[in-house]
């Protein structure tokens, strides 16, 4: 889980920081999204490089689902018998773990969809011109709505999981605890509100293509 | 203090149980928790009823013996071990749910007595020193720095109680196993088993049918006796450094 969850994290702020490009407009935005295809040129042939991230991706989204799958059923089998006396229990972000992460693997198939397949575009998807599908999938209420949710959900994944992470391979300690909690904290704030950036720009027209 | 109590009664471990409600009258605020249920078993036994079963021993705190879930807490509402709770953190009229130690590899006994020898395996499969027994070493033969000291001893103030794991929301063993495992493997005599303790005890827990830690934190907060969350993070370190070191075999 921390191995696959920290690639994952990584590939998250790369990606994150990449879209903030839709603010310095389309022409900048597209040729960002032609060089993703290109990074790597000559050494790599076309789209290498983005098929190599795609492989390393797709492996860290399995092993963390099948980890995931393994950890919940082994927790469900080790209390067969629930208390009678329920109580709330740890934080918000640790007890949403499960269904967050749950919530935002359908997202991702919604965002990949929408976005690299066009399948499920709102209006007329055009490869290549990831500018215009970002502004027309932003123009709709559900498009917003499903975003920013699971941009949520992302950020309270990312609070109790990076954190985790720390202390699954054993780097917390007693000193380091709060710079590790701190550390998740602003991870989780910073992707949070860069991802939610780009929706709230197109929603209040600052990103548009008139 | 009267209270009305909803404890969970069990024959045996094969019967159904179910939770039972008892008036309990005359409590005095400065009693313990397990006098309380001396008061309550006291008339049970003399109504001709069956006493209510718990764990208890020592009732100064430090054997490990007492457990109880009450009102959802693992040893009560107070961070202390139940024969070490007393009434006065209750108020006259309350209802107090008590229930056993719920986990898959602690099997009822009966009412609220649950069998806790996963815990005494996973000590038996490292939690000790292989050294020469017979009469005590010299103090001074092995020199111990004063901050590896006090580490040892954070970690060697597990009672082996058990409320980690009725704590954790996934039945896990982690603190427990992590507390034992730091607590040698700090120490110099500790070290010539450190890698083969962390990885036989691990194994041995996985082997019970604990749960798998999620970093909840319930069980540092449950603990009686306040091991930190920290002592799973090195007990990670220590299993990572010994599945490397064997690999290097």
């Amino acid at each position: 889980m921390a191995v696959s969850g920290l690639v994952m994290l990584l590939y998250l702020v790369v990606h994150m920081i990449g879209n903030l490009e839709i603010y310095f407009g389309a022409g900048e935005f597209n040729a960002y999204a032609h060089w993703l295809r290109t990074v790597g040129e000559p050494f790599m042939h076309d789209e290498w490089t983005l098929w190599l991230v795609r492989v390393v991706l797709v492996a860290a989204v399995v092993a963390h689902a099948v980890s995931a799958y393994q950890l919940s059923r082994r927790d469900i089998r080790a209390r067969p018998t629930p208390y009678v006396h329920r109580r709330r229990r740890a934080s918000y972000a640790t007890r949403t773990m499960r269904w967050g992460g749950i919530i935002l693997g359908l997202f991702v198939v919604w965002h990949l969809l929408d976005l690299t397949t066009g399948t499920v575009h709102a209006g007329g998807f055009q490869p290549g011109h990831p500018y215009q599908n970002v502004v027309d999938t932003f123009s709709t209420w559900y498009g917003d709505v499903v975003y920013i949710v699971a941009m949520l959900a992302l950020g309270l994944h990312v609070r109790h999981g990076f954190w985790s992470a720390a202390q699954t391979l054993g780097v917390g300690s007693g000193a380091r605890d709060r710079a590790l909690k701190t550390v998740a904290d602003v991870l989780a704030l910073l992707l949070t509100a860069g991802f939610i950036a780009v929706p709230v720009g197109v929603m209040t027209g600052v990103v548009s293509w008139r | 203090m009267k209270l009305t109590l909803r404890v969970w009664r069990q024959k045996n471990a094969r019967a159904d149980g179910a939770m039972a409600t008892y008036e309990v009258d005359g409590v005095s605020p400065d009693m313990s928790f397990l006098e309380m249920l001396d008061v309550l078993n006291e008339r049970l036994a003399l109504d001709g009823e069956d006493p209510v079963a718990f764990d208890h021993d020592c009732r100064e705190g430090i054997c490990g013996a007492c457990s109880l879930v009450i009102n959802g807490d693992a040893h009560g509402p107070e961070r202390t071990t139940t024969c070490q709770l007393h009434m006065r953190s209750f108020r006259d009229g309350d209802t107090i749910d008590v229930e056993p130690w719920r986990a898959a590899a602690f099997p009822v006994v009966k009412d609220l007595v649950v069998d806790r020898s996963a815990l005494d395996r996973i000590i038996q499969a490292g939690g000790y020193v292989t050294a020469p027994t017979g009469s005590a070493p010299e103090a001074h033969a092995t020199p111990v720095p004063k901050p590896v000291a006090d580490q040892a001893f954070e970690h060697a103030e597990c009672i082996g109680c058990g409320a980690c794991v009725a704590a954790c929301p996934n039945g896990a063993a982690m603190l427990f196993t992590s507390a034992k495992v730091n607590h040698l493997n700090v120490l110099p005599q500790g070290a010539p088993e450190r890698e083969t303790r962390v990885l036989d005890m691990v194994a041995q827990m996985d082997g019970e049918g604990f749960g798998g830690c999620t970093l909840t934190g319930e069980c540092a907060t449950a603990c009686p006796k306040g091991i930190p969350l920290t002592s799973i993070t090195r007990m990670n370190r220590e299993w990572l450094r010994a599945t490397r070191k064997a690999s290097d075999r």
